[in-house]
């Protein structure tokens, strides 16, 4: 059984329909008591790193995310959370996965980062399987985790950032594998098939 | 390298997918599903969907139909037609949608983008612009209402004037619908899209005018902008997306292409 964190932010329809397309149901659940119960769980995000953190700190979701010892994916803002802390409202967030986040460096280009996009430097995980370096997945956001030893996948746009990141039981997908196609469906069944 | 999208636009009326010339004499298209799921299966990076009815009855869209596109639809989508509140657009958000384009509502109430943009953030706030060319003052100028040729009206913005001040208000895309072009098929007016894009930071989608695909590799090369957004070339088979993806490959313009 698959949980999915009830943040309060507006994609989790999304998240949810793309699981169900892979034929399994998730469970919403908005009490972190519940999460223990759960084989893996997905915490999305979309909106201001300052606003979801606080939501879940309030909600108890810190204490119930930090014992979890099961799989575990952030999407989008819900992988910047997991990591150590955010530029974007200079704040502390769970501390999961090594690394800050900061404002992506575009350079000349347009922002924020919005549209499809390449993998590239695909390191072999379980959550990689059946990915290749040039498969495009699809993004949108302003913020991104440097590339470092979790780094399971990059991007690039201005700079090079984290894709994909892993450490231990916790993981991160900065772009949306639930509207990134084929590509994003394979993700999502690889998170599914990610034994520890 | 990031791609430039390729956005089928389907119109609704009435539940179903219409097509009009210059904004006028709809024609019923096809089920908004059945067309979703044809145009993202065939490597559509986007689709945007205008409940064009709406605005013009001043009513929010059906908001019914958009949570069966996000069932199905596996690519981010555009929902647009009558979100005139936070309340509104969360409802539309809610159902699924990645994003909400905003038109006539802003003209009427420009805070509403700084509202949109505080709640939900940058990235799902789509500003649609319809923009018209005046021969005899040499101007674009701002229109809405354009869902209905009786209650079509111009605005008191010139084009580049909203323009830059929907970016001041936190709008995260701009499609700029350039009116004397849509629905004919001549190519998209590539001086205004240059023009526009000269000040715009945000990403610009350009809408109305595609005809061929050397038309949509013009558009990205002298106007760069970020997206190009078509609907009759698509609803009347005139031009697949597999093989337009492919042409812009071999233009050595950056595209996803799908298996």
């Amino acid at each position: 059984m698959i949980a999915i964190i009830n943040t309060g932010c507006a994609n989790i329809n999304s998240v949810r329909f793309a699981f169900e397309r892979l034929g399994v149901t998730p469970e919403v659940i908005t009490d972190p008591q519940q999460l223990v119960h759960f084989d893996r769980a997905i915490l999305p995000g979309v909106g201001h790193a300052k606003v979801a953190m606080e939501r879940l700190t309030s909600s108890g979701w810190n204490a119930a995310i930090d014992e979890y010892q099961k799989p575990l994916m952030g999407i989008c803002l819900g992988m910047q959370l997991l990591c150590d802390k955010t530029a974007e409202g200079d704040i502390n967030c769970l501390g999961k996965i090594p690394g800050v986040i900061s404002q992506l460096d575009v350079k000349d280009l347009t922002a924020p980062h919005m549209g499809w996009n390449n993998l590239s430097e695909c390191i072999k995980h379980p959550l990689t399987e059946n990915i290749n370096s040039d498969d495009q997945v699809y993004f949108v956001h302003s913020f991104a985790h440097a590339v470092s030893s979790v780094t399971l996948a990059q991007s690039e746009y201005g700079q090079r950032f984290s894709a994909i990141v892993a450490k231990d039981n916790y993981a991160g997908m900065q772009f949306h594998p639930e509207r990134s196609a084929k590509i994003g469906a394979t993700l999502l069944q690889n998170f599914l098939n990610w034994q520890l | 390298m990031l791609s430039k999208r390729i956005i089928p636009c389907l119109d609704v009326k009435n539940g179903q997918v219409v097509k009009g010339v210059k904004f006028k004499g709809h024609e019923v298209v096809g089920d908004i599903l059945d067309l979703a799921k044809l145009y993202s299966e065939a490597g559509a990076d986007e689709l945007v969907f205008y409940e064009i009815s709406a605005s013009v009855e001043k009513r929010l869209l059906d908001v019914n139909w958009v949570e069966n596109i996000a069932r199905h639809i596996d690519i981010p989508f555009c929902v647009a037609g009558g979100i005139k509140s936070v309340a509104d657009a969360a409802k539309v958000l809610e159902q699924g949608a990645d994003k909400i384009s905003i038109n006539s509502p802003a003209i009427a109430r420009p805070e509403l983008i700084k509202e949109l943009h505080d709640e939900f953030g940058k990235q799902c706030v789509v500003v649609g612009i319809d923009s018209f060319y005046d021969e005899q003052s040499d101007e674009y100028l701002v229109y809405q209402l354009t869902g209905d040729p009786n209650a079509s009206s111009r605005t008191r913005y010139k084009t580049q004037d909203w323009v830059r001040k929907v970016q001041e208000l936190g709008a995260g895309e701009i499609v700029l619908n350039c009116m004397n072009q849509d629905g004919v098929r001549k190519g998209y007016d590539n001086d205004q899209l240059s023009q526009i894009r000269a000040i715009c930071d945000v990403p610009l989608i350009a809408s109305g005018g595609a005809g061929t695909m050397q038309d949509f590799a013009d558009v990205f090369t002298s106007s760069h902008v970020d997206g190009a957004l078509a609907a009759s070339v698509f609803h009347k088979n005139i031009i697949n997306i597999k093989e337009l993806k492919q042409f812009l490959a071999t233009q050595n313009i950056a595209s996803r292409l799908c298996n």
